[in-house]
């Protein structure tokens, strides 16, 4: 007994002792400043790579942007590569902006319901299978999901929808028939719908996170008024995500913008307007991947970079529309900010 | 107009709480009181006990979440406008027991509840009954305020009468107005009904929460320590406010400040550990309980 207390007061006191020691002028003042130095060297070097992207970009577009003009660049509607050297992205700028915007409105309204299904309806078990299809979904390369659609989705999708809209199309509505093109199965329509099924995940992740953080004191404040599970999630839990949700919605436009592999097998590769909603198109990321192997005329090449640095200033313009959607309406604290 | 919200609300089977012009002199009375500083005038235990009529029961009321056992078999009477006042040591299962009364473990994974709940007789819990209906009955306040963030002072108000399908102006205007009297926040918000309920004070908001809470029109308001996230002031408000809304709706408070249970409840129930340890009108329980552990509780040796 005696013994058990000397050694504890020994130890307190060699702790006390320890404790009022002063630090080691090495553990002080350089081991803070090397980490200081580390972490903003690390920090400022993601700056760095950003802007040395957008400056490479430019750099290496600067030819044809010098030749065509930016504005001119992305209005111009001719891209001929082979015979009289102009180039115009606008079929490009045109046929990303069509595909993603569709994809978006076509995925957006299932994704926020699977992510409503398995944050507020689906026994755990349930969800937690949901929810890892979809990660697998996001996870599967996106060349797969492009073979899947060349030798699955295109074929059937011509042969059971395409086909019996030109059809009738062409004995009722024989003035649709350039609207909707040639149901060939590859083309604007099969991509668009490919890029929804792709950008889901996003969507969905992204909305169950802002429907997950919604405080269960705002879902019980609406059951106690008599509010039905329907009820709560559109009286407390959707207005409470609504930030969460269109941030969610804006990246996924995104990721649709920038998708290149699935839509470049699938979209046909067509580069002049008009497009139709069947028939083939191509878009900014398409026509790079296309294009970049033949690009011998430093020309034709500056213009794939050309089109590469517009890419890059409109992912800009998303990212931060997707953080400015989600500072105004999200709310924090119970205030809106 | 009056007659119109009574229709109304008698889908709710309903009464007194209506407005009518007691409860409007009610509602001036607190605000004359707070606006002199008078605060936390003790309670009247037992004045009304000759006509004390039952409004809800609980019998041998069971909640386990899981395995694990929230309160055992709490038999509890609980009167028509008076406050009763549920106390014990954190964990002890007071905000389980009142969660109960209005079925809000329906939502929990995993809780059950057994025994039964009778509000005028009859078991909320009987498998024909409506939760829904029941939690317009009896209405809930929670320890922080919840005012739905995106909507306006008014909308909050109303919300629950627009659940169901209330949309006359006319209408929402009116119980707007009584039941922000009724929770005495009316004169500070009357010009700014349009602005969010976010942008109020605290305890503006926690009166916030009350007032819809109350244009529901329920029979028993459930308060699950409605001061803990207020500031002495706003406290001693609601505290008012439960006095005055005692003569319209029967209250049951949880509340981890004794003085606080002193203050405002007639009868007060003491709970340990799942286990209601005592229960008697609040000026016996404060002054000579029988139990040792409540009174080790209420002298503060432990808890």
């Amino acid at each position: 007994m005696t013994s058990d207390s000397d050694t504890s007061n020994n130890g307190n006191k060699e702790a006390r002792e320890l404790l009022r020691r002063p630090p080691s002028a090495i553990y002080r003042w350089l081991g803070d400043r090397i980490f200081a130095v580390v972490v903003v060297v690390l920090g400022m070097s993601i700056i760095a790579l950003a802007a040395a992207m957008a400056y490479v970009l430019y750099d290496e577009g600067s030819l044809s942007l010098w030749q065509f003009g930016f504005w001119d660049f992305i209005r111009g509607t001719t891209w001929d590569p082979a015979v009289q050297l102009v180039f115009g992205a606008l079929p490009f700028l045109f046929g990303t902006v069509v595909t993603s915007v569709a994809a978006l409105l076509i995925s957006f309204f299932p994704a926020i319901a699977v992510a409503i299904f398995t944050a507020e309806y689906a026994p755990r078990w349930l969800a937690s299978i949901i929810d890892n299809l979809i990660q697998l979904i996001a996870a599967v390369p996106s060349v797969v999901i492009g073979i899947w659609g060349i030798f699955v989705l295109a074929p059937w999708m011509r042969d059971h929808v395409y086909m019996p809209i030109f059809t009738w199309a062409e004995t009722s509505y024989p003035a649709l028939l350039p609207i909707l093109g040639n149901p060939m199965g590859y083309g604007m329509a099969t991509a668009t719908i490919v890029l929804s099924l792709m950008i889901v995940p996003y969507t969905t992740a992204l909305t169950k996170d802002a429907i997950k953080s919604v405080p269960v004191e705002q879902r019980e404040a609406s059951r106690a008024l008599g509010a039905t599970k329907w009820e709560v999630i559109r009286m407390a839990v959707l207005p409470y995500a609504r930030g969460g949700i269109l941030a969610g919605a804006i990246l996924s436009l995104g990721r649709a913008i920038g998708e290149t592999m699935a839509v470049a097998m699938l979209i046909g590769n067509k580069n002049t307007l008009p497009f139709s909603i069947f028939g083939a198109g191509a878009t900014m990321p398409s026509v790079i991947v296309n294009e970049f192997r033949e690009a011998v005329e430093s020309l034709h090449l500056s213009s794939l970079m050309a089109i590469g640095f517009t890419l890059f200033i409109i992912a800009l313009v998303v990212n931060l529309a997707a953080a400015y959607m989600t500072r105004k309406f999200s709310i924090k604290g119970g205030q809106v900010v | 107009m009056m007659n119109l919200i009574q229709s109304i609300t008698s889908k709710v089977p309903s009464l007194p709480l209506f407005a009518t012009s007691e409860s409007r002199q009610a509602s001036g009375a607190a605000e004359a009181g707070t606006s002199t500083g008078i605060s936390g005038t003790s309670g009247t235990p037992g004045k009304e006990k000759a006509g004390k009529q039952l409004r809800m029961e609980t019998r041998d009321l069971t909640v386990r979440y899981g395995s694990t056992v929230g309160v055992k078999n709490v038999s509890l009477p609980i009167y028509d406008n008076q406050v009763l006042a549920l106390i014990g040591p954190s964990g002890c299962g007071k905000t389980t027991y009142l969660r109960a009364l209005n079925r809000m473990h329906d939502l929990t994974r995993g809780a059950s509840v057994t025994g039964s709940v009778l509000l005028d007789g009859k078991n909320i819990y009987d498998s024909e009954v409506n939760p829904v209906i029941i939690r317009r009955r009896i209405g809930m306040v929670f320890q922080k305020p919840t005012p739905f963030p995106t909507m306006s002072i008014y909308d909050n108000v109303v919300a629950g009468l627009k659940l169901v399908g209330i949309r006359k102006r006319s209408v929402l205007d009116v119980v707007c107005e009584r039941a922000l009297k009724q929770a005495a926040l009316f004169d500070e918000v009357k010009d700014r009904l349009k602005s969010p309920g976010s942008s109020l004070s605290g305890g503006q908001q926690q009166r916030l929460s009350i007032a819809r809470a109350l244009a529901v029109g329920p029979e028993v308001l459930l308060m699950d320590e409605p001061t803990s996230s207020l500031d002495p002031q706003s406290t001693s408000r609601i505290e008012d406010l439960i006095h005055e809304l005692k003569n319209q709706v029967t209250i049951v408070i949880v509340t981890h400040n004794m003085q606080q249970a002193a203050r405002v409840s007639d009868n007060t129930a003491f709970f340990y550990v799942g286990d209601l340890i005592e229960y008697g009108p609040t000026s016996t329980l404060f002054t000579k309980p029988k139990e040792t552990r409540t009174e080790e509780y209420i002298t503060g040796r432990f808890g």
